[in-house]
């Protein structure tokens, strides 16, 4: 509700400057000085070629904590995330394996998987009243029991189809790479449906304060649980682009997201306790997460270093700007 | 009369606990082909035991209404500690068990430490501080290797007289020695009050802060217990992630198991160790019922959906639907 009082350029820009959340020009600092301290190694981290493959590769973290964040701002968590990647991924892969038809309906088809999947989330939360902790717990383990059934405990052998490759790896648009197209389309139906549609507006609402909000008659079941479903269709949406990075399918690719996605998410403002946050918070964070981990593997820091390094930035940001107020 | 009424209510879901351990163990025993033998029980009892320490661990965090996503990975550090220090002459031996105890309560505190002053929230806290002890575990033993002091090691794993698993009767040692003095005592309730209404213990002028950081400490110690009985079992050190991250994970469904409610405040860790047991059950019932052991994934994931989805029952008896919110 900022107005703008026609008062001169000086007054609209510090309106601007105050309706700015710290949070995220924190996060877009950090990114700045993290490119800076890499140019001081070397030149090539400036260069738009690293820029852009580290959009890319961020893309794919981008999408999944895109889910993770509407969960996060309900004051939910979606620990599923690790399968529900790999079942995406292995899905779209298994459908690729049925001719033409199956090639082009097999990103659909994955993406329809991990929707269902987290519908399962969703009633599990919403309707059995069940903790999200425990719920996505449960058909984390649901969706792992079935891949390994389905694919006898290996990494299967069907590969990517080229759909998904083009859309991980090809160029529609010359210089940028499709991921990064796929994340911004992602991105501005996300900032879309959180600031101009009454589903947005009610996640806000029941982050806040569940009970309020089935007062003001939002039907808070039903938000919670497409929500989940929107959560775990993004989820497997990242998986089937990974595979489509990597070409194929493989047994523990989701492993690597679960934590950098709700890292990403919370160092990007979002409140892990739901009701506030920007979707611009989550770009930078995923953008950040990415760009440590890029740039910890350039200076060749041994893994145990990485990992040290990873949990204390975490820990240092939030110290900057994600401390609670003081109990009193 | 009436304080018996409070005991059960108090007690119900360690009760439940204890009930389905016991149902899952007769139908698992009775269809092993070697029936209710010394061997059986002890195996049973050395897989058991590493889950139940991770699992009371995490329920003296969920009791304060937080939550250590760290566990699996302290768990882990403790290991990979243990398997270049816990070895040598008994004195030798008997200092590395002090520091590997005392590297598990540090690790606890720290978290504690960054909650309590810090003022972030545990989930994120913890993982953050996991990825850094992993860290630790892996500049530790890049490689797995290492050792343990073997005669140690054949005491605390073998029988006890020839029938009682000795893993067992440390489990029963740990609970009497950490649990049950620090759930009776003014930190342990004061734990209990924290979690139970924050705002309230805090107007009540109970010592919230200390209760919380005594939860984390101890919560770290009871994973380094876990952490050097998985040395004592395998004899090697290994920074495994997914067994750490599996451990974690696992802890919170036996702790769930155990009627430790995840909102913190009611619950006890004798719940966790049951629940605990009886998920490690569930998980071994595939291979006596002679089934493909690629299944046993899909199985143990069904049988938490259903056990998680049995409390919701409790939505019939709601009579205002705002109840439904917590």
């Amino acid at each position: 509700m900022s107005v703008t009082t026609p008062s001169g350029l000086g007054n609209r820009l510090s309106v601007m400057v105050r309706s700015i959340d710290p949070a995220v020009a924190t996060a877009f600092a950090c990114i700045l000085l993290l490119l800076l301290l890499g140019s001081l190694y070397s030149a090539n981290f400036l260069s738009p070629a690293y820029l852009l493959q580290q959009l890319k590769v961020a893309a794919f973290l981008g999408i999944i904590a895109t889910g993770m964040m509407l969960v996060i701002l309900l004051g939910q968590i979606d620990l599923s995330v690790p399968w529900i990647v790999t079942t995406g991924a292995m899905m779209a892969c298994a459908a690729s394996s049925f001719g033409t038809a199956g090639a082009i309906l097999g990103v659909p088809f994955g993406i329809l998987c991990g929707a269902a999947l987290g519908l399962v989330n969703g009633i599990g939360v919403a309707y059995l009243r069940i903790p999200s902790m425990i719920i996505t717990l449960a058909t984390n383990a649901v969706a792992q029991g079935l891949m390994v059934v389905y694919s006898g405990g290996f990494s299967p052998k069907d590969s990517a189809s080229l759909p998904m490759r083009w859309l991980a790896t090809g160029f529609a648009v010359p210089g940028v790479p499709n991921a990064v197209i796929v994340w911004g389309i992602v991105g501005l139906a996300t900032m879309f449906l959180l600031a101009r549609t009454t589903f947005g507006r009610s996640i806000y609402g029941i982050g806040n304060r569940e009970r309020a909000a089935y007062l003001s008659g939002i039907d808070t079941r039903r938000v919670v649980m497409i929500a989940f479903a929107i959560s775990g269709a993004l989820s497997a949406f990242g998986g089937v682009l990974l595979a489509g990075y990597a070409s194929k399918a493989a047994q523990s690719m989701g492993d690597a997201y679960l934590l950098p996605s709700i890292a990403a998410v919370v160092l990007g403002g979002t409140s892990i306790l739901g009701g506030r946050g920007s979707y611009l918070g989550t770009v930078a964070g995923a953008i950040l997460i990415t760009l440590l981990q890029s740039i910890l593997s350039v200076v060749q820091m041994p893994e145990f270093g990485r990992q040290i390094i990873y949990g204390v930035v975490i820990i240092g940001m939030l110290m900057l700007y994600g401390r609670e107020r003081l109990f009193r | 009369m009436r304080d018996w009424r409070f005991w059960l209510t108090e007690q119900r879901g360690t009760l439940i606990a204890v009930g389905i351990f016991v149902a899952m163990f007769i139908i698992y025993v009775s269809n092993h082909p070697a029936g209710l033998t010394v061997n059986v029980v002890q195996t049973a009892a050395n897989k058991g035991v590493l889950l139940a320490f991770v699992a009371m661990a995490q329920t003296l965090v969920v009791i304060t209404a937080g939550i250590d996503l760290s566990v699996g990975m302290i768990f882990i550090l403790t290991n990979c500690l243990a398997s270049w220090i816990v070895l040598g002459s008994p004195l030798q031996t008997g200092l590395g068990v002090v520091a590997v105890l005392l590297a598990g309560a540090l690790c606890g505190a720290i978290n504690g430490a960054i909650v309590i002053f810090g003022r972030l929230q545990p989930i994120v806290t913890t993982i953050a501080t996991g990825a850094i002890y992993f860290g630790v575990a892996l500049a530790l033993r890049p490689f797995p290797g290492g050792g343990v002091n073997e005669d140690l090691a054949d005491l605390l794993t073998g029988k006890l007289f020839g029938t009682v698993p000795a893993s067992l009767v440390v489990l029963a040692l740990v609970v009497l020695i950490v649990w049950v003095p620090f759930s009776r005592s003014v930190t342990g309730r004061a734990a209990y009050a924290a979690g139970s209404s924050e705002a309230a213990a805090y107007m009540s002028a109970v010592p919230i802060r200390r209760a919380k950081f005594a939860a984390y400490t101890l919560s770290g110690l009871l994973a380094a217990i876990g952490g050097l009985f998985l040395t004592f079992f395998t004899q090697t050190g290994e920074a495994g992630l997914g067994s750490g991250n599996t451990y974690t994970l696992f802890s919170i469904a036996a702790v769930v198991l155990g009627g430790v409610s995840l909102f913190g405040g009611t619950g006890s860790a004798i719940g966790a160790i049951f629940g605990a047991f009886a998920f490690r059950t569930i998980g071994d019932l595939l291979f006596v019922f002679d089934f493909d052991p690629l299944w046993q994934p899909l199985f143990q994931g069904v049988v938490l959906m259903l056990a998680v989805s049995l409390g919701s029952l409790g939505l019939f008896r709601v009579r205002n639907r705002l109840e439904w919110f917590q």
